[in-house]
């Protein structure tokens, strides 16, 4: 009885501190990044409104988040190395640590017990127990005889609690078998190609792909026949033309697949890029407004949407994946800095950041049917990114 | 003439305080501001201490010779990810962003 008492007690007190939080799912929620206030909303994609805010989340210029397997716990990853864990049903900061100088993303693991950090300065990568932030290892990414360290890009996480990552100084792949996280097995590919600048894995788990900036071309490694070791494809789209200054790198991740072929940016030219995902060969390029940032596809696969670099980064165009063709050409908005589609594609939230909104598209008629205010909005991540491979 | 202009400000930017002598409008200015923070923030970091790009802080630039710095930003860097920003920026307010980097860049 007294027992009863006692944790009446603390609930009175815990309901005191967070008043009518309604009982709630969590899978139709996401987080927008305010990036210039170190802060993120809280968002319910449905409802297409912004619950309340997270804020001392450090400079999150360039953050990314991914979610832990229950849609509650929002892993942001800041610039300045913070990686911080968000309750988006309480909205509040549970726990924060600073494992880095410079930081550049995360992934978290297939059984959703490990978050790792992909860092630039020191470079390297870090694991840490998804519950508590603990940190499990830490894996320089040390290459070359100087011993010197690689600025770490495009880690996405495997089946079998792996990561594959890409050294951008070095030109290798590198995947780590977390399995056992505190004693870490590393495989290494090297001389992949010049500075990889992102990296992805398709949807299946099956290839890991690396897009080239110093070269053209992208790296590939069957997973499934690691063995084979990693190949070039694509390696001259560039037909040795002399590409534009890019004044921002494009991003790569699983949405590049629609289908059998994947949609890849162009580094330096105003080209998507098409590959057969069977044969891993090039079988079309679709001229578009400018440098590609994000080629995404719709979850269905039926279109894909693009957003450009400085000083097209107003645009975004619309391919119809039946013909490769251009659909629509929209202006959202100034600055579109990112785009994610709704878990099942009917649509999608673009962030303009200098006109400090979020606009909502519906994908079939194309229109605009909401939006919302954010300060300086850049990425918007929903929680069933949760339950991707590679997300 | 371009090059006439560039030559005049690189020569005064050779003066130990980094001068720029055409300082850009006020306006000019504040998107100039934006532009560093918001654009080449996206490799250099919003507070500029460094992503794919190096730390623009003063204490990482103050040994480095303006006049290359601001080659730098106008021509970019070979074989690197630094883009030339020449068709976005005149060589005057190339020498004023680096002016303002060397004695700690303005925020917005
Ligand atoms: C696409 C990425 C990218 C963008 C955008 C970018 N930079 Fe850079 N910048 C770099 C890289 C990478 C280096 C380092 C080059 C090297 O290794 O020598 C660099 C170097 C520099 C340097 C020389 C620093 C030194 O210590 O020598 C200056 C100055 C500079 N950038 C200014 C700018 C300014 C100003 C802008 C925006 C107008 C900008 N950068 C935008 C990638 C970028």
């Amino acid at each position: 009885m007294k027992r009863l008492v006692a944790i009446g007690a603390l609930c009175l007190a815990a309901c005191a501190q967070q008043p009518q939080l309604a009982l709630r799912g969590s899978g139709d929620l996401g987080v927008v990044i305010e990036r210039a206030s170190g802060r993120v909303a809280v968002v319910d994609n449905s409802a297409a409104a912004v619950l309340g805010s997270v804020d001392g989340l450090g400079d999150l210029s360039h953050a990314s988040v991914v979610f832990s397997r229950d849609g509650r716990y929002a892993y942001v990853f800041g610039r300045d190395g913070g990686l911080s864990k968000v309750d988006l049903l309480t909205r509040q900061l549970e726990r924060r640590v600073v494992q880095a100088g410079n930081s550049i993303g995360g992934a978290i693991s297939q059984d959703g017990r490990i978050v790792v950090a992909q860092n630039y300065e020191p470079g390297g990568i870090k694991a840490f127990d998804a519950r508590t932030l603990e940190l499990l290892a830490d894996i320089p990414s040390t290459y070359g005889a100087e011993g010197k360290r690689s600025k770490v890009v495009g880690l996405a996480d495997l089946p079998g609690n792996r990561f594959a990552y890409a050294l951008f100084d070095a030109g290798e792949i590198w995947i780590a078998d977390l399995s056992a996280p505190r004693q870490p097995k590393l495989s290494k590919f090297r001389d992949v190609g010049r500075q990889p600048y992102d990296g992805l894995v398709t949807p299946d788990g099956r290839y890991y792909l690396a897009g080239l900036f110093g070269e053209d071309g992208v790296a590939l490694v069957d997973l499934w026949r690691p063995e084979q070791g990693a190949r070039k494809i694509l390696a001259a789209y560039g037909r040795g033309e002399e590409k534009l200054p890019v004044f921002k790198m494009p991003h790569l991740r699983g949405w590049a697949v629609a289908g059998r072929r994947a949609y890849l940016p162009a580094v330096g030219r105003h080209e998507v890029l098409v590959v057969d995902t069977a044969t891993w060969q090039e079988v079309g390029r679709i001229p578009v407004k400018g440098q590609p940032v994000f080629v995404m596809a719709r979850p269905d696969g039926r279109q894909v949407w693009v957003n450009f670099a400085l000083p097209d980064n107003g645009w975004v165009q619309v391919i119809d994946t039946l013909d490769d063709r251009l659909l629509a050409t929209l202006a959202p908005g100034k600055a579109v800095l990112h785009l994610e589609f709704s878990p099942k594609g009917e649509q999608v939230w673009i962030s303009a950041r200098d006109d400090d909104r979020v606009l909502i598209y519906d994908t079939e008629s194309l229109k605009q049917v909401g939006s919302l205010v954010a300060q300086n909005p850049s990425g918007i991540f929903f929680t069933s990114r949760a339950a991707r491979i590679g997300f | 003439m371009k090059g006439l202009v560039l030559c005049l400000v690189l020569a005064a930017s050779f003066a130990p305080a980094a001068q720029a002598t055409v300082v850009p409008a006020p306006e000019r200015q504040r998107q100039l501001i934006r532009m560093v923070r918001q654009d080449c923030g996206s490799c250099h970091g919003m507070t500029l201490k460094g992503g794919l790009g190096s730390p623009l802080l003063p204490q990482d630039l103050r040994d480095k010779p303006p006049t290359s710095l601001v080659a730098t930003v106008l021509y970019g860097r070979a074989g690197t990810a630094m883009p030339p920003w020449q068709s976005k920026l005149d060589p005057a307010e190339a020498a004023w962003i680096v002016e303002q980097l060397l004695n700690g860049f303005p925020n917005e």
